[in-house]
């Protein structure tokens, strides 16, 4: 095997091979089977990592959450099998606890992986504890429901600084701002004033702003226009899906769950997948190419390049690949693959 | 002398031209249905120029609107975070225009990354998230209220059922994010499965409004009639608009009980506002649109042959869709093709 020749090298801190804990939220739908196939991958290239399983989490048991807390990193299936008596989404509680207020979803072209458009790269950063998912509801009047849309200016400050952090410290050039505030002139109109008055501070990053409507239309007409995109909570989820499905489906992207004391890895795009759940056919590379985010932010950036690159070797080759992107391989045998192509 | 014999059997049209692009494309409209002796009379309806805490159109004015029944609207600016309204906004829920009709259609002669496109969007148009209801809580906490109610919801979804009947469509799918908002989506589930009931002969699924999405620019033949809440109806019909190669060629109707507005789904362009470069298409199709709900189908037939002919044709094409032909050029090729 020939190595890179002219690098400089990665100098660790002396300890940094130290054992990593990290945690494993399997979750239910397809979680169990992507997670399965990541553990698999991640042993194989004897990374420092020691895994501790969480399953049946319950968002109220304040104990376990403080033990999940100490890990500040977890590797999480689909959406996880989590119990809670409180209101709102138990999902949204666990963000909310482990205050990993921003969703990062990076969709972008594989090559081998046959679609439409090609060479695509954007980093959606979604704002990922209000907005739309407050969870504030209740029926004014029978028949009548109020659901309540919530943005707050220190929402929108943080999930804003991060964006452009996020552009910054990835060399990424542009940063567009989603949003409706012809319509919700006051909610979606702070959430543009703060992403402004962040944008201010970053002079050499572009930054453009658009409806959400035409930035749904111009994700599918002309994807290669958008580099970094913030947006508040529903409209990320939309357009991060979108994008992921122009990229290769929903089994491809990688994304993150991320505040400052706590990331939680997970595939870009977050679904139960309940039409093929326990087959072993659900397509794992989101969650691989998670775990591959979640090894350079814990600085072990070789683990994370070989693994990459063993996925892609996989899906340029094509000989085995799952059902969704094309092949006929099962979960098993595309992660057995994978294995395969990882170099030494 | 001609114009006062045939206005005995016209039908008054309200034409609210709009802004930007908005009088061009207009005009556009105007000429066609000149050419094919279209039996409408234009009834110009004034808009309000000092807007700011106003209603954009007066109540003498909306009256008129009211009247006529039926009417063509170019687009409109709103401005964001802040000052009046939103015209569009305003005339749906003045005249109750509950069901926001945006087929979308490929174009003959417009080459996209998708083949075969034929969808059409459903929109709540009088509610949901674009009530207007917002306020600061407290210094930085801002509330917007989405309001779901039974009315409005079976409402729209008749309408999407009837029309799935009536144009022999096959599936009506509901989107919604009733994961999230259990109580509001819920509610439109809920109201849309039981109209869905009455309709064995046409399919009905459900799907989350951002999973549809994906699942959409993946393969849009996995749709058929899309009904949803006003703001996804909003983004999807965008979505298929980019589809099928942009915002210049869909039409759409804004439909209630008495009244009923067709517009293009476009804005107002103002970039190349003024400048005889607009593509005139969506308003033309929404134009279209009007003439068969009046059952003018003669005219609409007529037009709409004149319109794909020369798209097909691909000789006189505007510049968004990569050709260097001006408004009225375009205009002129179709006239010269009924
Ligand atoms: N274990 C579970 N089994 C089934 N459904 C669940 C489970 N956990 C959560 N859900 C449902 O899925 C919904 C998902 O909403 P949530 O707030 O978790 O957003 P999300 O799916 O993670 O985000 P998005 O889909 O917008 O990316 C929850 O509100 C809940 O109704
Ligand atoms: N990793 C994957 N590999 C292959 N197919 C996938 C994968 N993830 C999702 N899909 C497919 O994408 C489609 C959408 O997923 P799903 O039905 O779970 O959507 P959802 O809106 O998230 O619903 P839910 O509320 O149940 O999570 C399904 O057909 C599913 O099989
Ligand atoms: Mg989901
Ligand atoms: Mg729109």
């Amino acid at each position: 095997m020939l190595r890179r020749l002219f690098s400089t090298c990665y100098a660790p801190k002396p300890g940094d091979s130290a054992i990593r804990k990290i945690a494993v939220i399997p979750g239910d739908g397809i979680g169990p089977e992507i997670i399965s196939s990541t553990l698999d991958i991640l042993k194989h290239v004897h990374a420092p990592l020691k895994f501790q399983e969480f399953t049946n989490l319950n968002v109220d048991d304040q104990e376990k959450i403080l033990e999940l807390k100490s890990y500040k990193c977890a590797l999480k299936g689909t959406i996880s099998h989590l119990v809670g008596e409180g209101p709102g989404s138990p999902n949204l509680r666990l963000r909310k606890l482990l205050n990993v207020y921003a969703d990062v979803v990076h969709a972008f072209s594989i090559p081998g992986i046959k679609t439409r458009h090609q060479n695509l790269d954007v980093m959606v950063i979604r704002e990922n504890t209000e907005g739309e998912y407050s969870g504030l509801e209740h029926e004014v009047y029978p028949g009548v429901i109020e659901s309540i849309k919530v943005i707050t200016r220190a929402g929108s400050l943080r999930i804003a600084e991060y964006a452009f952090e996020v552009a910054y410290l990835n060399n990424r050039k542009r940063v567009t701002a989603v949003h409706k505030a012809n319509i919700m002139k006051k909610v979606d109109g702070e959430f543009l004033k703060a992403v402004r008055e962040v944008a201010i501070k970053y002079p050499s990053i572009e930054y453009k702003e658009m409806i959400v409507d035409n930035a749904s239309m111009q994700m599918t007409s002309n994807p290669w226009q958008f580099d970094v995109m913030v947006l508040p909570n529903l409209y990320g989820s939309i357009l991060a899906n979108i994008v992921s499905s122009l990229a290769g489906g929903p089994g491809i992207s990688p994304g993150v769950n991320i505040g400052p004391e706590f990331a939680l890895f997970e595939p870009g795009t977050r679904h139960l997948a309940r039409d093929i759940m326990g087959k072993g056919i659900a397509n794992p590379t989101a969650m691989i190419l998670s775990s591959a985010m979640m090894l350079r932010h814990i600085n072990l950036p070789h683990f994370a390049e070989r693994i990459q690159e063993g996925v892609f070797k996989t899906i340029r080759e094509g000989k085995v690949l799952t059902k969704d992107i094309g092949g006929n391989a099962s979960t098993y045998e595309y992660t057995k693959e994978i294995i395969k192509n990882i170099s030494h | 002398m001609l114009r006062l014999c045939q206005r005995l059997s016209s039908t008054k049209i309200s034409a609210i031209p709009g802004d930007g692009i908005g009088p061009e494309v207009f005009q556009s409209v105007v000429d066609i249905f000149d050419a094919t002796q279209a039996p409408v009379i234009w009834d110009v309806i004034k808009l309000s120029t000092k807007m700011e805490g106003k209603d954009p159109i007066s109540p003498e004015e909306i009256e008129k609107v009211r009247a006529n029944k039926v009417g063509l609207k170019g687009p409109t600016t709103t401005p964001i975070g802040g000052g009046h309204v939103s015209m569009n906004v305003f005339l749906r829920r003045e005249l109750t225009l509950y069901a926001n009709v945006r087929p979308c259609v490929s174009v003959p002669g417009v080459k996209t990354l998708y083949d075969d496109v034929n969808l059409v969007t459903i929109r709540e148009n009088t509610e949901g998230e674009y009530s207007g209801k917002e306020h600061e809580v407290v210094p930085g906490v801002i509330e917007n209220l989405k309001i779901v109610s039974e009315k409005a919801c079976l409402r729209v979804a008749k309408y999407a059922f009837e029309y799935a009947a009536k144009y022999g469509r096959k599936k009506v799918s509901a989107f919604h994010k009733a994961s999230v908002m259990k109580m509001g989506d819920g509610l439109f589930l809920k109201k849309t499965r039981e109209v869905g009931k009455d309709y064995p002969m046409i399919g009905y699924e459900e799907r989350n409004v951002d999973t549809a999405c994906g699942m959409l620019v993946a393969n849009p033949h996995l749709f058929d009639v899309m009904v949803m809440p006003n703001l996804y109806g909003d983004i999807v019909s965008d979505v298929c608009a980019g589809l099928i190669g942009g915002l210049g060629l869909t039409p759409s109707g804004n439909i209630g009980e008495n009244n009923a507005i067709f517009e293009a789904v476009h804005g107002s362009a103002p970039d190349i506002a003024g400048k005889n470069l607009a593509n005139p298409t969506a308003l033309l199709l929404s134009s279209i649109m009007m003439l068969r709900h009046l059952n003018l189908f003669d005219h609409a037939d007529k037009i709409e042959k004149a319109v794909h002919g020369v798209l097909k044709d691909g000789v006189t094409k505007t510049r968004d869709l990569g050709g260097s032909a001006t408004t009225t050029e375009y205009t002129k090729a179709i006239i010269s093709r009924l």
